[in-house]
């Protein structure tokens, strides 16, 4: 750095991982960043591109493949698989309201309210993760069962009938429908919607709610003119991380739901994994990610024109 | 400087009334933050609530403002309990602790917060107006963390001020700033208060802050009010050793009363005889009993023994040798060691200065009588010092 | 009326509290369901269905075939991808913050992508690299992916650390005789540390259950999160929950254990 004031010499260098950081050797930065960022674009930029490369191939297993430039590949991808495209973003875009409803009020909780048991509850919120996130989902299986108490409790309260008429639910049935799957989805990323939402409003200062109940607001009122836009930086970069892995989420749709409800990360692991039409599944794979790229570039670009603080 | 159309600068300052505090207290668990008080703080006023961090003074203004809720007592606007009310509703505003400046908001929107809170639509005028009487017009349209120190601090004031709240509560709010720019402040929000008349609660642990702003001051320690006046009386008179020390310097010298009557006390100390006006003795004095005999440094002036056949009749003395001296510029201090006491301190003024009175020189001290003070024997000497604060838990503001 | 009233305020007053434990038991509930379920005797070959008590599963975790081989597997995988990912993280993290060069900003991006890409892009893209290589899906094409996508975890982990650090420490350390070496082991690593440990920690849970990215790039490895996925087609052992719950309860306890240690600490220092 700049400041520093003496600089030995540096000798030649040692292990990267090990050279110590106070030289100011020229070569040093590069040598400490060489080891780990030629795995990154060995082992993810460079297969970035041969994806890009396979998504325009044609051939077959047997025979090999070679690049064709083949964009109907793209085309005749998308025309088949859009509805598990929608349906994709549609269940994404559900879980992830759902868990900024469900994870507001308890990382509000954690932050201002739970006083000593905050920890405790923050180890709560955490230890699920320590368990295998299957093993989990596995245990929806049990909880939303046909006929069990969870389903015969929305039946009996006429959730079941509601839910039905908008096509979420089938019958007296909540696994292998929509709802399960969100609901699913939603479990599965609720704990990364509760931290940044927890760490942002952990930073708010007491005394701002103070001032404003000061200024005549009512607690209500500082909710929504103090609260909630200091706490912005948090909900976006909560939605971010709930939306981006749910959209490319195949695990909730295979174990709760059924062939109706099929996400385009079903599609993408069938096609690679079973069907083996690679330039297929490339292409699919290339459109999620150029999907996601845009709608969150947009979605940065509109939440950050509010000037986040 | 009223910014109001429909509340003129007399009407604000009609509304409302004395600020009442009756027994009020504050228990957290087994800890004691505020034993049961009584305050009255006139209406219009400048009163300062001046203490140690953790005495107590920031939890007091707290239970004014509605933030904390009293363990016991009432707090009273004029004639109105606002005990049970909650901040939003209470006709008074604060000035925070580091201002508490809403940080997604800029300077404009956070002045206004309080007119929109209440429902009124055209704030415009009065927040104009406003920002130019902190003289932050240019401002306006800037965020929080683009201003200056004292430019946030100001935007507090305004951001308060603007509510025409019947008292304004300032949470040691120059305390972030530098030196200079605390005392230009201090002068400006005098001015302010002045101009518009509203009552005034500071909370403060600077001495000097709250003797040049407040008309009267509240000394608080452990939890109680320790003496309460205009800061001249509390200066010349202090009726505990807490606020002789915490307020200035004073030399505090044990004795024991020998006579007590025509309104004089005589006690006797170091060998020597030395009269305080009974008036002055806030101890019990019986002849026999123990008092402690108090004198400001500055009082006091410095004989060389040699001249101490000069020292006119009537004034209490005392003899000794000086140990160091140290030249302030204005003043010379000197500390004196004498039977009496060790280490006492006295503040020359520079305007002929004696060449003998050097380290190891004998002197007289002297001083009038009506100077003196005394103080119940009972207190520990160094109370309100800075080596012992007095106070139990410092640290908490 | 008043009884009501008065109700009807409460509920307002702690209507978040409520609202904030309704989610933490939608959080816990099904860790609750899998320690339940590890002491049942199921019908058939899911355990699915509550029939009756038993701690059969409990005597013998391993005696299902695969399912102790696939998590000793999955837990050496996790510790060389830890290890891995940590080493080459932390360098990555002390180049960003303490040093200036060109291509910041790419490098920045760089570490940024794979934690905002979707998991199945990833492992896509990853095995038509694999496939085009004709390298042989196993062991090593997991390790490989692993590291890849823990590494920018803990790049961000440490690098939040070294950065709240104050320079001024390192400059102090100079001055009192430490040389550049003597500075980085005495000073700044230990104060990175926790930073450190955090990204590894991370990085390992990360990859001990990663399921996505080995699904597509394992081959016929069976790690432990591929062989609860392979049980729920053909059917699920109860020891499956066995180790779930066994996993819950020892980081709980690992956690509760060095808070612990911590508070002990901290309060020896006072």
């Amino acid at each position: 750095m700049a400041t520093l004031t003496e600089a030995p010499p540096p000798p030649a260098p040692a292990a990267p991982e090990k050279a110590p950081p106070r030289r100011r050797g020229r070569r040093t930065p590069y040598w400490l960043l060489l080891p780990g960022i030629l795995w990154l674009v060995v082992f993810f930029a460079a297969p970035m591109v041969y994806q890009a490369s396979t998504s325009v191939q044609t051939g077959s297993l047997e025979e090999g493949y070679e690049v064709t430039w083949h964009f109907a590949t793209y085309w005749d991808a998308l025309s088949a698989y859009w509805p598990q495209f929608l349906r994709s973003v549609a269940y994404a875009a559900s879980a992830t309201v759902l868990c900024l409803l469900l994870g507001y009020p308890l990382a509000y909780l954690i932050a201002f309210r739970a006083g000593r048991w905050r920890n405790l509850i923050m180890i709560l919120v955490i230890a699920p993760f320590f368990t295998s996130f299957l093993i989990r989902t596995l245990a929806w299986k049990t909880i939303l069962a046909d006929g069990g108490p969870v389903v015969d409790a929305l039946g009996t309260l006429h959730v079941l009938d509601v839910t039905g008429r908008l096509g979420w639910t089938s019958g007296d049935r909540v696994l292998a429908t929509p709802l399960a799957v969100v609901c699913g989805l939603t479990y599965n990323f609720l704990p990364f919607m509760i931290l940044p939402l927890y760490t942002s409003l952990e930073r708010i200062d007491g005394r701002l709610h103070e001032a404003a109940g000061d200024l005549y607001a009512k607690p209500s009122t500082v909710f929504r003119k103090v609260t909630f836009p200091l706490s912005m930086p948090g909900v976006v970069s909560g939605t971010l991380l709930t939306f981006i892995p749910a959209t490319g989420d195949y695990v909730n749709a295979s174990l709760l739901g059924s062939a109706d409800t099929g996400m385009i990360g079903n599609v993408i692991q069938s096609q690679f994994l079973r069907v083996l039409d690679y330039p297929t599944a490339a292409a699919l794979s290339f459109l999620l990610m150029a999907a996601i790229l845009a709608m969150v570039t947009l979605y940065i670009r509109r939440s950050g024109t509010e000037e986040l603080v | 400087m009223t910014t109001n159309p429909t509340k003129t600068r007399p009407d604000a300052a009609d509304r409302g009334g004395d600020v009442r505090l009756a027994g009020i207290g504050k228990t957290y668990g087994s800890f004691t933050a505020v034993h049961p008080l009584d305050l009255t703080v006139a209406r219009g006023s400048f009163f300062a609530l001046l203490g140690a961090s953790g005495c107590g003074k920031t939890t007091t203004l707290r239970m004014i403002a509605g933030l904390e809720e009293p363990s016991s007592g009432t707090v009273h606007l004029g004639d109105r309990d606002v005990t049970a009310l909650p901040p939003y509703k209470r006709p008074v505003n604060t000035v925070f602790q580091s201002y508490a400046l809403f940080p997604h908001l800029d300077i404009y929107e956070n002045v206004a917060f309080g007119l929109r809170r209440r429902g009124i639509r055209s704030v415009k005028k009065q927040v104009g107006e406003m920002l130019d009487l902190v003289q932050l017009g240019e401002q306006a349209r800037r965020k929080p963390h683009q201003l200056s120190g004292g430019q946030q601090q100001r935007v507090a004031v305004a951001r308060a001020l603007i509510n025409h709240p019947e008292v304004l509560l300032l949470d040691e709010p120059l305390g972030a700033l530098d030196l200079k720019l605390r005392r230009r402040m201090q002068l400006e929000l005098k001015r302010i208060q002045t101009e518009v008349g509203i009552t005034f609660v500071h909370v403060t642990h600077d001495q000097e802050e709250a003797m040049t702003m407040a008309d009267r001051v509240a000394v608080m320690n452990a939890g109680r009010v320790e003496q309460l006046g205009a800061p001249a009386d509390l200066y010349e008179n202090p009726r505990t050793t807490f606020v002789a020390n915490f307020l200035g310097t004073s030399n505090l010298v044990e004795a024991e009363v020998d006579t007590r009557g025509g309104g004089d006390v005589v006690v006797k100390a170091a060998g020597g005889k030395l009269v305080l006006p009974g008036a002055r003795c806030s101890a019990p004095a019986q002849a026999g009993g123990r008092v402690l005999v108090g004198i400001r440094p500055e009082k006091i002036t410095l004989t060389h023994a040699d001249d101490a056949g000069s020292v006119p009749e009537g004034r209490n003395r005392i003899t000794g040798t000086i140990s160091n001296t140290s030249f302030i510029g204005v003043s010379t201090q000197y500390v004196v060691d004498c039977a009496a006491c060790p280490e006492f301190e006295v503040y020359a003024q520079n305007i002929d200065r004696d060449p003998r009175l050097v380290p190891g020189a004998d002197v007289v001290l002297h001083w009038d009588p009506a100077h003196t003070f005394g103080l119940d024997a009972g207190q520990s000497v160094l109370a309100g010092t800075t080596g012992e604060a007095g106070t139990a838990g410092d640290g908490a503001a | 009326m008043a009884f009501v009233t008065s109700l009807l305020n409460w509920f307002r007053r702690h209507l978040v509290v409520i609202a904030g434990l309704l989610t933490l038991a939608y959080l816990l509930l099904p860790n609750v369901v899998v320690t339940v379920f590890s002491f049942n005797k199921p019908n058939g070959r899911f355990n699915y269905e509550w029939q009756r008590f038993s701690t059969d599963a409990w005597k013998d975790p391993c005696g299902v075939a695969g399912l102790c081989g696939s998590l000793s597997l999955s837990l050496q995988i996790a510790l060389w991808a830890t290890l891995g990912a940590t080493a080459l993280g932390t360098a990555i993290a002390f180049a960003l913050v303490r040093y200036r060069f060109r291509a910041r900003g790419a490098i920045n991006s760089l570490i940024f992508l794979p934690m905002a890409m979707p998991e199945v892009v990833m492992a896509a893209s990853l095995l038509t690299l694999f496939l085009n290589m004709g390298a042989r899906l196993g062991f090593w094409t997991v390790l490989i992916a692993h590291i890849m996508f823990c590494l920018s975890f803990v790049v961000t982990a440490v690098k939040a650390r070294v950065m709240s650090m104050d320079p001024r420490l390192e400059q102090a350390a100079q001055d009192l005789y430490a040389g550049p070496f003597q500075t980085f082991v005495r000073v700044t690593l230990p104060i990175a540390a926790p930073g450190i440990a955090a990204g590894a920690l991370l990085a390992f849970a990360l990859s001990f259950d990663d399921f996505i990215i080995t699904n597509f790039n394992a081959g016929s490895t069976v790690t432990f999160p591929m062989f609860v996925w392979g049980s729920a087609q053909r059917g699920t052992p109860v020891q499956i929950n066995v180790v779930g719950t066994a996993m819950f309860v020892v980081a709980v306890l690992f956690v509760l254990a060095s808070m612990a240690v911590g508070n002990r600490r901290t309060r020896r220092k006072a």
